[in-house]
């Protein structure tokens, strides 16, 4: 029963957004108030109709019951329960209702919390988000519903594929989703202008806080998904290249470019019409990672064959948006009143070239990720692109960024001065050239490659703060005085200085793994020792345990470092009762930033234990950037003038937000 | 006590191997075994650093170096075999496009019709880079404009939208 009403939760959700789709947005073009004010209650509505529905599927997986065919597909009632409620986005029904229940919260929000919005392009802004609602509900209702029954339901369900069973599921997919969803809005927004034809600084102002979101929980989920894939996978990658983190990270370079192009137009109302096409173009790139990651296109092209309902429907979806928005694009952008001058050498100038360059970053991703496709579909020839190709064309384009970086915060807006402001970095560049001298000195290393590299990131990181330094002035004020200057500085100088040191520590923790992690695998029995770098491992033996679902053979190593005991580690090995499938689970030790990695491999011989000793020496800066970066982003989140509902004081702001929370408890 | 130990552990590396046989590909990887590891260092880092540019032509956008699936395993000796009779780097890998196509290489060679794919990244970057010289350019050459700012009624518009209270 619960379960129907889900499916029909889902039914009054379309018929909702094709309310929203049609009457807003015909309000906001004809200037009818009425229409225009249905359009934040229907957004609560979508809203509470997709989570009720979320909310029957999840209880579906709660209550294993095997009548529903996605729960008996994904499903196994001896699992865990964080996995049953995860396991509700584990596969592809789910995830895409989860998109949808993202979607609506979305509009929900922006309903909720846009408080002096001019209300033509709220509506109209609502109205655009309708429009993908609608599109995405009558998929899952069409293509993708996971409430459908089975006639003969089975006793037990199929389980989750074990990789998945880990807590990385529970939290990976909806940040990603947040992330990749929350472009959808920004995406309406630039809809809206277009249609109502207002662009200008009021409007980046207003769009700027759902930009920030939406790349603060991509990173935060593209980075979580690397650390998910670098432990669970058991070789100690953490990027792979592959198409579906491709997918992920195209997205999030134009969403960086679009924050800092954001910038220019709400300070200097220049940039108008490239932000808006950055705002199509991030949402396009998510829409089309959907597509690459649900269709099943990627596994080959002929997934279509399999299920050509659901890819062709998707490939439908994002031809009718992206061909549809850049139409509108085309007739509307022209008109549209270029603002403010500035010269090349300036701020303004600098994030054209981060844009230019995260543009092109994008495009060789881009091309990357889809040539193959392309061209396996037109020519029938199949070729591969890895790694190899990424690191050749993806890489260098970083080095004039990383480069930039430092530079463009200091230099002013309009007209700055080009020389001045290298000089000012001079110390910075001395300092980071003798810290990269050091890092090489204490991995043992002597290429020039590496020490360019990592005098690079230490450019960044220690020029991202020198804004602060310079501008706090201890050596001149005093230190009591610049405490105050510090905590007095504007949010936007710590957002961009943590931002831009995020990157700088990603970059560095880069450098070092590809340039100094070393492995060694070998055969180990009972009571032997190797030495590894100046650590020392011993296998010591195995036990045969049960879990709740599996069967887990876990061993037992120590391991020293230069000769004094560090800790005990159990890599294990797992076999899945339901699916049969295997699974390693790693150990890792850290040690600082630096990492210890085991994982075991097949039995050899009699007592034999195949083992993979990996030494990552700073893998951990890669995720603490992605960390750092985020914390710059929700920082410049919480500046008083970008607030989502800046124009209230802050006990108003608490009111307003109970009471969106009251509305939608009511509702729900 | 000791001989059900044995028969568990026989029991659960029957059930591996049959499990390794029926899945295959899905299994977590797991690269160079020790048996495969050539004696001469030089060599087998050469062995690596290729097997790093081959793709494992069953899996996704795995390289050989990565994957543990039977024919990289497969691959990985026989680059080590053809090292071994003396072939230089490019011996190899041409030993392999002849035996599996362009598809075993991670890195496409540039050719017509990967033309796109190799010059795609710079295009952009060129005509980014040019659009952008000529947009200074003809500002430059119009008279500078008297209110580069906002006008003072938009100015006020902004100001009323974003007032405390």
């Amino acid at each position: 029963m619960i379960v129907e009403l889900g499916h029909f939760m889902l039914i009054l959700a379309l018929v909702a957004s094709l309310y929203q789709s049609v009457f807003p947005m015909w309000g906001a073009v004809n200037g009818d108030t009425r229409l225009m004010r249905t359009a934040a209650p229907v957004a609560h509505i979508i809203f509470a109709f997709v989570l009720l529905s979320f909310v029957a599927l999840t209880y579906a997986y709660l209550t294993s019951d095997f009548s529903v065919l996605n729960v008996a597909e994904n499903s196994h009632s001896d699992k865990p329960l964080i996995y049953k409620i995860s396991g509700v986005w584990g596969n592809h029904e789910g995830s895409i209702l989860l998109w949808v229940l993202i979607l609506a919260l979305f509009g929900s929000l922006v309903a909720g919390f846009s408080g002096k919005l001019p209300q033509n392009l709220k509506a109209a802004t609502l109205g655009a988000q309708g429009w993908v609602s609608f599109a995405f509900l009558l998929f899952v209702i069409l293509a993708s519903n996971p409430f459908l029954r089975l006639a003969n339901p089975p006793v037990q369900g199929r389980d989750l594929n074990p990789m998945l069973q880990d807590v990385g599921l529970a939290i990976h997919p909806p940040l990603l989703y947040v992330g990749y969803v929350g472009f959808s809005i920004v995406f309406s927004f630039a809809i809206a202008a277009l249609i109502i034809g207002r662009i200008d600084a009021a409007w980046a102002r207003w769009v700027r806080p759902w930009v920030l979101i939406s790349w603060i929980f991509l990173t935060l989920g593209i980075a979580m998904g690397s650390y998910w894939a670098y432990y669970e996978l058991g070789w100690g990658g953490w990027w792979f290249w592959d198409p579906v983190e491709n997918a992920s990270f195209m997205p999030w370079l134009t969403g960086s470019a679009l924050l800092h192009s954001a910038l220019v137009m709400e300070k200097r109302d220049a940039l108008k019409v490239w932000t808006i096409f950055l705002a199509i173009v991030t949402f396009s790139l998510s829409l089309l990672g959907t597509f690459l990651v649900r269709s099943g296109v990627l596994t080959s092209v002929h997934a279509f064959a399999v299920d050509p309902s659901r890819g062709l429907f998707i490939l439908a979806i994002l031809m009718v948006f992206i061909v549809g928005s850049f139409v509108l694009f085309a007739m509307r952008a022209p008109a549209l009143k270029q603002g403010g001058l500035f010269a090349p050498i300036s701020r303004e100038g600098a994030l054209v070239l981060n844009n230019l360059f995260l543009t092109t970053a994008t495009a060789a991703v881009f091309f990357g990720t889809l040539y193959p496709l392309l061209l396996e579909a037109a020519t029938g020839e199949k070729i591969s692109v890895g790694e190899p190709f990424f690191n050749l064309t993806f890489g260098p384009i970083m080095v004039p960024v990383l480069l930039l970086m430092p530079i463009g915060q200091l230099l002013t807006w309009k007209r700055s001065d080009l020389k001045g402001v290298t000089q000012r970095l001079s110390l910075v560049f001395a300092l980071a050239c003798v810290a990269a001298a050091l890092l090489l000195w204490a991995e043992g290393g002597r290429q020039v490659f590496a020490l360019i590299g990592f005098a690079l990131a230490f450019w960044t990181i220690l020029g991202s703060f020198w804004e602060l330094v310079e501008r706090v002035a201890p050596r001149k004020v005093g230190f009591a005085r610049a405490w105050h200057r510090l905590i007095g500085l504007p949010k936007t100088v710590w957002s961009t200085a943590l931002g831009h040191l995020g990157i700088g520590v990603t970059a560095l923790g880069v450098l070092c793994v590809s340039q100094f992690e070393s492995e060694k695998v070998l055969v180990m029995h009972p009571g032997e020792t190797t030495s590894f770098q100046e650590y020392q491992l011993t296998y010591e033996g195995f036990e045969d345990l049960a879990g709740p679902n599996y069967q887990e053979r876990v061993t037992s190593y120590s391991l020293s470092k230069d000769g004094e005991f560090v800790r005990k580690m159990h890599p294990s090995k797992r076999v899945y009762v339901a699916s049969g499938r295997p699974m390693t689970e790693t150990d890792i030790a850290t040690f600082g930033f630096s990492q210890v990695y085991l994982a075991v491999g097949d039995p050899v011989g009699q007592s034999g234990l195949v083992t993979r000793i990996y030494h990552k020496p700073l893998i951990l800066l890669i995720w603490i950037g992605c960390l750092i970066m985020s914390a710059g982003g929700t920082i410049a989140l919480f500046d008083r003038r970008l607030r989502v509902a800046a124009p209230l004081s802050a006990k108003a702001h608490r009111k307003v937000a109970n009471n969106t929370g009251d509305q939608q408890s009511a509702q729900s | 006590m000791n001989s059900i130990q044995t028969a568990l552990k026989a029991g659960l590396r029957a059930l591996a191997f049959f499990l390794a046989l029926g899945i295959g590909l899905g299994g977590p990887a797991w690269a160079v075994e020790p048996d495969e590891v050539l004696a001469d260092p030089a060599l087998e880092a050469r062995a690596r650093e290729l097997s790093k540019e081959i793709r494992c032509v069953v899996c996704q956008n795995q390289s050989i170096d990565d994957s543990n699936a039977g024919l990289a395993k497969d691959l990985r000796l026989l680059v080590r075999e053809r090292l071994q009779a003396g072939d230089s780097d490019e011996e190899v890998i041409d030993f392999l496009v002849d035996r599996y196509g362009q598809f075993v290489l991670l890195k496409p060679r540039f050719s017509s019709q990967t033309l796109l794919l190799w010059i795609g990244g710079p295009l952009v970057l060129l005509i980014g880079g040019g659009a952008i010289y000529m947009s200074y350019r003809r500002k430059k050459g119009m008279p500078p404009k008297q209110d580069e700012e906002l006008t003072s009624d938009e100015r006020k518009e902004l100001e009323e939208l974003f007032r405390d209270e």
